[in-house]
């Protein structure tokens, strides 16, 4: 059977060195730095004091506002900081510092729970809401939001998204060999609050251990179906996987919701099975450490808030001189200009390019080739895109769709004159988004 | 704590291929038609080549140093300029209006309009069709290919023979090139080497070579009297090389595959009409230009459809 897959798209060197990496257990950092805003949405509000003791598992930052997600302490210790500090995602911004006390005491709340599966979808969401899970494939989306969907949209599918379409990621390709059944238990939970019958569990066909592994879990399950896909970039992207999938198309500016799907990563999966049948709260996820900058790549069981210099260090420190440091994958991720900014719930991983790697290239006049134009995935034109926001036309490159960029990078990963598109496409939706502020 | 961390925007990871290896491939892939246009023609086709060449990259040179711009020559695209004007040249032009040719194509044709991937209209045959209008018999006087039997100062090309006298001059030398015309654009078997090798590198796709040639035959088959003059008309004149080098130029040609489907039509219908009814024998050059013309307006009203959104 051919793969299913979609229009456009790239074949980058998979270069994924960490894939027969088990996950390893990084040792209890001394301390970690929570920031309250790991999510898509509000930031949590603190509610705790400097000072004060907390447990592993602890609620210190409540949720604020319709989108917003609760923060926990990742491991027992004190409070002794709350202030700015450097996110991997933009400016500092606040954040809780804990110093551990090295035992690692949970909470007394945290308790299993037998009779999880005869809980209502609304008592789910709540767990779901309060262990603070969000989307752990990088955009950290509020995970009970995209499981209440508004009640005049009909959902009939979810998909797992098993993916990992960036370059050098393999945190989910472990988990999916390493805790299959966690992620199934997962999928069922999503599926019950969601009152949908059809599962399907998409994965890229270079993940061949995966799939064996998660089709021999799933070989009693009704219902459920894995999906191998062609290896392809950005196969991950949602609505890329909805086509894939299902044939079916999002509309422009339009969400999964509107033809009846919601997709989770196999990694939240995971995380929502651990809360609703454990009672734990988000404090750890498995970030992959790789790149040719680093000494030994891995793939590391983390507490959130960890800094990226104990990762490093843990991992034998760089080899050589680092040039870029990147949260995230290649084709996506967010280059770091310090390496005391903190895992966050959204690090899938971190990628070190050493400097020979890192060059800078000469920007040229685009010659039109259109290379931008037909691999892109979501049927836009960047390179008229970018030549509009260049020249600060932003109705323009409205009218020509970028606001259905999703900003893959595909069309910057092809361009042979080099053009920043990425960086034009971000400027102009963040000029879009200030005017649409503004009136 | 590491010193000096790149920071940029993603990708952080990109192609290895740029604009300057994309025009050397072009050099590349034009090599088999210079060396058949220098078989054919003799030693007086690489004095042209080279001095339109020349004159492209030295106009370049110039016209950047005096605009106080980067001088960017090295990155080929006026050496494929000058290479193409001379194919598009008679093998018995002197070598000044050659010259002169290359300085117009880059100043005219390119750095006009601000240089590589602004101009509207194909360099080279910008140059070409203002040597046209200006030296009109030069440039339409046409001496033999060497392996021609009797000796002759001028020499019909094969559409002239056709539209002038009605006489068909055999696949087999149209082919191989063995037949009158500019220096490069008679051999099409060097001319389709090369381009294979461009499609092989994705620098080119079928889209307007296809159209192209293939409306132009069709057209000509049927409304040029018999249909087997369809094979004739594809190789005969200046069609495969505008077809597979000249209106293939990105930056003049549309940007969706679906505009370039367009594009090539337009460019063959237009080579038709010409052939079949206009009062020169040959129409690709103009064809193309038009159809360079349209583009911008192609590109607006063809675009990809969108496909999946995401807000």
């Amino acid at each position: 059977m051919k793969a299913r897959s979609f229009r456009g798209g790239i074949h980058p060197p998979e270069e994924k060195i960490t894939s027969s990496l088990p996950i390893q257990e990084l040792p209890l950092p001394q301390r970690v730095v929570l920031p309250l805003s790991q999510h898509t949405g509000a930031p949590a509000q603190p509610v705790v004091k400097v000072g004060e003791r907390v447990k592993t598992g602890e609620k210190i930052g409540e949720a604020q506002g319709p989108i917003s997600s609760p923060i926990h302490a990742s491991l027992s210790g004190k409070v002794i900081e709350i202030s700015d500090h450097p996110h991997p995602l933009g400016p500092p911004s606040l954040a809780i510092t804990i110093e551990s006390d090295g035992k690692d005491e949970y909470h007394p709340d945290i308790k299993h729970n037998n009779e999880y599966f005869r809980l209502h979808p609304n008592e789910i969401r709540q767990i779901v809401k309060e262990a603070g899970i969000v989307g752990l494939g990088g955009a950290a989306f509020p995970t009970y939001v995209k499981l209440s969907p508004p009640e005049d949209k009909w959902i009939d599918t979810v998909i797992l998204n098993g993916c990992e379409c960036e370059p050098y990621l393999t945190c989910d390709h472990r988990l999916m060999i390493e805790k299959a059944y966690e992620i199934i238990q997962g999928l069922k939970i999503i599926a019950q609050t969601l009152e949908v019958t059809s599962s399907y569990l998409g994965i890229e066909k270079n993940k061949g251990d995966a799939i064996r592994a998660m089709r021999e879990e799933m070989r009693n399950e009704a219902n459920m179906e894995v999906v191998p896909l062609k290896t392809k970039y950005p196969q991950g992207a949602e609505k890329q996987l909805i086509k894939a999938i299902l044939n079916r198309e999002v509309p422009s500016e339009g969400l999964p919701l509107d033809v009846g799907v919601v997709v989770q990563n196999v990694g939240t999966a995971l995380a929502i099975s651990e809360a609703v049948r454990k009672g734990r709260p988000l404090i750890e996820r498995v970030v992959t450490v790789t790149g040719r900058g680093i000494k030994n790549p891995a793939n590391l069981r983390v507490r959130i808030g960890t800094l990226f210099q104990d990762v490093v260090d843990y991992c034998g420190g760089f080899r050589g001189k680092p040039g870029k440091i990147i949260m995230g994958g290649p084709l996506m991720g967010f280059s770091q200009y310090t390496t005391q900014v903190p895992v966050i719930k959204g690090t899938t991983g971190i990628l070190i390019l050493p400097q020979e790697e890192v060059k800078e290239v000469r920007e040229r006049a685009c010659i039109r080739c259109g290379r931008c134009v037909d691999a892109c995935p979501a049927g836009i034109t960047p390179n008229l895109i970018g030549k509009f926001a260049s020249k600060d036309r932003f109705d323009w490159a409205r009218e020509y769709g970028v606001l259905d960029c999703m900003e893959c990078g595909v069309c910057a990963y092809l361009c042979p004159a080099k053009i920043p598109l990425v960086q034009l496409i971000k400027y102009a939706k963040a000029q879009l988004a200030g005017a649409k502020l503004e009136s | 704590m590491p010193q000096r961390l790149v920071v940029s925007v993603s990708p952080h990871i990109r192609i290895k291929g740029n604009i300057r290896r994309m025009m050397w491939d072009v050099v590349i892939a034009l090599v088999p038609a210079t060396i058949a246009s220098i078989y054919f023609f003799g030693p007086k086709a690489i004095y042209i080549i080279f001095v339109t060449t020349f004159s492209s990259l030295f106009t370049e040179a110039l016209i950047q140093k005096l605009g106080r711009k980067p001088v960017t020559i090295s990155d080929g695209s006026a050496v494929v300029t000058g290479i193409l004007l001379a194919f598009n040249l008679p093998p018995g032009i002197p070598l000044w209006m050659a010259g002169v040719g290359g300085a117009i194509a880059i100043s005219i044709g390119k750095q006009a309009f601000g240089g590589l991937g602004h101009n509207i209209f194909n360099p080279a045959l910008v140059g070409r069709t203002i040597l046209l209008i200006s030296f009109p018999v030069v440039m339409t006087t046409w001496s033999p290919p060497r392996f021609v039997p009797f000796d002759a100062l001028t020499y019909a090309t094969p559409l002239t023979a056709l539209k002038e006298n009605g006489a068909l001059t055999p696949l087999k030398d149209l082919f191989l090139g063995n037949v009158g015309g500019c220096i490069g654009e008679t051999s099409a078997l060097a001319l389709i080497i090369g381009a294979l090798y461009l499609l092989l590198k994705k620098h080119i796709t079928w889209h307007i070579p296809f159209t192209f040639i293939a409306t132009t035959g069709i057209l000509c088959g049927i409304f040029g009297g018999a249909l087997y003059l369809l094979l004739f008309h594809i190789l005969a004149g200046g069609l495969l090389l505008g077809a597979l080098f000249m209106a293939t130029d990105p930056v003049t040609s549309p940007t969706s595959r679906s505009g370039r489907v367009i594009f090539g039509i337009g460019c063959g219908a237009i080579t038709a009409l010409i052939r079949l009814k206009g009062g020169p024998p040959e129409g690709v050059s103009f064809s193309i230009l038009l159809m360079n013309a349209s583009t911008p307006l192609i590109d607006r009203f063809i675009r990809p459809r969108k496909i999946l959104g995401v807000k």
